[in-house]
């Protein structure tokens, strides 16, 4: 169904194009000749892939407490403290992957929760248009001036620390763009040969909606959504950072960041692994969006 | 100009009351209140307290006190520092935000649209695949990163700069934080000047400027320049509240006495009013700039005044 409905875009944007081209295998193409994105892609699988597997083969978990005296270790092979221990003992190579699996998680699900609202609320503000697409936007408009950010914080600190309250809250910032870029294509697109067939045929707005225009805008949302996880991945470290966002001993990126840079001259690989592992994430999802969005792009073609 | 200017204001200023809204139930929703201590007060002296603080009015004459003392500039006395009000806490770190901030910014502006301008100049080339790819690094790597990193850097390894602290607010004292302040936004200005920098250049009347046989600096300068700001002039807004922003933390981090330093202190220490009250005065601050923003648009781009 979405093959079909995907062909039919290539067929009314690429009328002239050789035949046996879709728009889906021509932006793979593209895709797979950037060579800066395909490298991205490649780094983050492999990171990801660390995140799940590594912890089971190492002897520690992120929570043991050494009291022993294995404290702020550096790096070392023996012991398979690989990336050493915190001012707790703490095993970092550990620590690190598990936060990853936090930040990673809270990534993705928020960005689902702002694509679901924002695809949702923009569809229909586009497709009804007029007055309906008046109001909704210009609602998104006042919302979209509002100081975001410490309003989370604001929201952290009044209702306490929790995780379901940070994908909630960071995914209720993320859906406006969401919904102004979605609204946008929406418009362009309701006035295709496709969507007048399928009223002509007695379809229903919802069932249009879902089924003829959603799968079109996929190539936007999908360029939105690699942009957006990075994002709200940058949000969660800034609310742990703070001491905002997950608690101990459960941790992030951001709150490792956070504990490595206050113990930094005693053990800078407490700040580096972290901090590296939050850089090139952001940097992997960064060069992938900026890769689709070239491969994707329609002024380009 | 007015008609735009009555618009834009009609959607900022639901905005800003929303927002104070939003403070106001969030602050009522929290849990514990001004007058809770050790001692349980008697029934009656809590209730004249109450009618002395107006807690005993229906909830939306409550808000629009609020509102009007927000509008009067009276943002409530702070729970942790009994002795100040939130609003006269803020005016004593305003002017040390303000220095590091607006230097910031300043900074991020004219680094970041050199380097975007450049980048575009030599499109493709190897410095623009450099420029790029630092600007990839710029966002990537969050202000909360860079700071301990130029710490580490400069502080500790080399001791060229205090690691942090405030005497005075010298150029010592400033240099790491607004550095770590800017890189984010010089990133991102860069990435979008180039962007807009390589459009203006496509474009015909540049190519005539070339043929007519102008020096490539005054093509620049005179002919591309003020196109190509323009997508740069519409970012100041989220510029402004990015910085905003990262200062809460860079502040946190070099202990620099600003308005961003009370507001983590205040977190920490549920400091309702103070939270509130920094949420109200950078979001008033925030749609203000917008605001002004949205009015130089019209100003300098002839074509949104028409629409």
């Amino acid at each position: 169904m979405k093959a079909n409905a995907a062909n039919a875009t290539a067929l009314a944007t690429v009328a002239s194009a050789p035949p046996g081209r879709s728009l889906w295998s021509d932006a793979r193409r593209r895709l797979i000749s950037n060579r800066a994105a395909m490298a991205a892609l490649v780094l983050l699988t492999l990171m990801v892939a660390l995140i799940l597997v590594g912890p089971m083969f190492s002897p520690w978990t992120y929570d043991y407490i050494d009291f022993d005296g294995d404290w702020r270790a550096p790096p070392q092979v023996e012991g398979l403290h690989l990336f050493g221990t915190d001012q707790l003992g703490r095993d970092l190579f550990v620590r690190t992957l598990v936060g990853g699996r936090i930040s990673l998680m809270v990534g993705i699900v928020a960005t689902l929760v702002s694509l679901l609202i924002g695809v949702t609320y923009g569809a229909v503000a586009g497709y009804f248009g007029g007055r309906i697409d008046n109001m909704m936007m210009r609602a998104v408009d006042i919302l979209y001036a509002l100081p975001f950010m410490f309003l989370v914080i604001l929201l952290m600190v009044v209702f306490g620390r929790h995780l379901v309250l940070i994908f909630v809250a960071i995914g209720a910032i993320n859906w406006l763009d969401m919904a102004r870029i979605v609204r946008g294509q929406t418009l362009a697109l309701k006035n295709r040969e496709f969507v007048m067939a399928a009223r002509a045929s007695g379809v229903s707005n919802a069932r249009i909606i879902r089924r003829h225009i959603v799968p079109n805008l996929l190539g936007v949302v999908a360029v939105y959504v690699t942009l957006t996880i990075p994002h709200v991945i940058l949000v969660e470290s800034f609310l742990s950072f703070l001491g905002l966002g997950v608690q101990e001993p459960a941790t992030s990126w951001g709150a490792l960041v956070n504990d490595g840079a206050r113990d930094m001259e005693a053990a800078p690989w407490a700040l580096a692994f972290p901090a590296a592992f939050l850089a090139l994430t952001l940097f992997c999802f960064n060069f992938i969006g900026d890769g689709l969005r070239d491969a994707l792009d329609p002024k380009d073609r | 100009m007015v008609r735009l200017a009555l618009i834009r204001l009609a959607s900022a200023i639901p905005t800003l009351l929303l927002l104070i809204a939003l403070a106001f139930f969030m602050m009522r929703a929290a849990p514990g209140g001004p007058f809770d201590s050790e001692r349980v007060l008697p029934p009656e002296v809590q209730a004249q307290l109450e009618q002395a603080y107006h807690l005993d009015e229906p909830m939306w004459k409550q808000l629009a006190r609020y509102i009007g003392g927000v509008l009067q500039g009276d943002l409530g006395p702070s729970f942790q520092y009994t002795d100040f009000t939130v609003k006269e806490l803020i005016l004593q770190g305003l002017p040390v935000s303000m220095q590091v901030g607006l230097t910031a910014m300043l900074l991020a502006l004219l680094v970041g649209c050199f380097a975007g301008t450049v980048a575009a100049l030599r499109q493709n080339s190897l410095t623009d695949h450099l420029v790029m790819g630092l600007a990839m690094t710029g966002m990537s790597v969050p202000v909360f990163v860079v700071a301990p990193l130029l710490i580490l850097l400069f502080a500790v390894g080399l001791g060229l700069l205090p690691a942090g602290g405030w005497q005075g607010g010298g150029l010592r004292d400033m240099a790491l934080p607004v550095t770590a302040l800017a890189l984010p936004q010089i990133a991102i200005l860069a990435r979008l000047m180039r962007g807009s920098m390589i459009e203006v250049l496509n474009s015909n009347y540049i190519r005539t400027a070339r043929a007519k046989g102008l020096p490539t600096r005054s093509v620049i300068l005179r002919h591309a320049l003020r196109p190509a700001l323009m997508p740069v002039l519409s970012y100041l807004g989220p510029a402004v509240a990015g910085i905003l922003t990262g200062s809460v933390v860079i502040e946190q981090i070099f202990g620099i006495p600003g308005i961003g330093r009370y507001f983590v202190q205040a977190a920490i220490n549920r400091d309702y009013t103070l939270v509130m009250g920094v949420v109200v005065f950078y979001g008033t601050l925030i749609i203000a700039f917008n605001f002004l923003v949205d009015l130089l648009y019209g100003l300098l781009d002839p074509r949104v005044r028409a629409s």
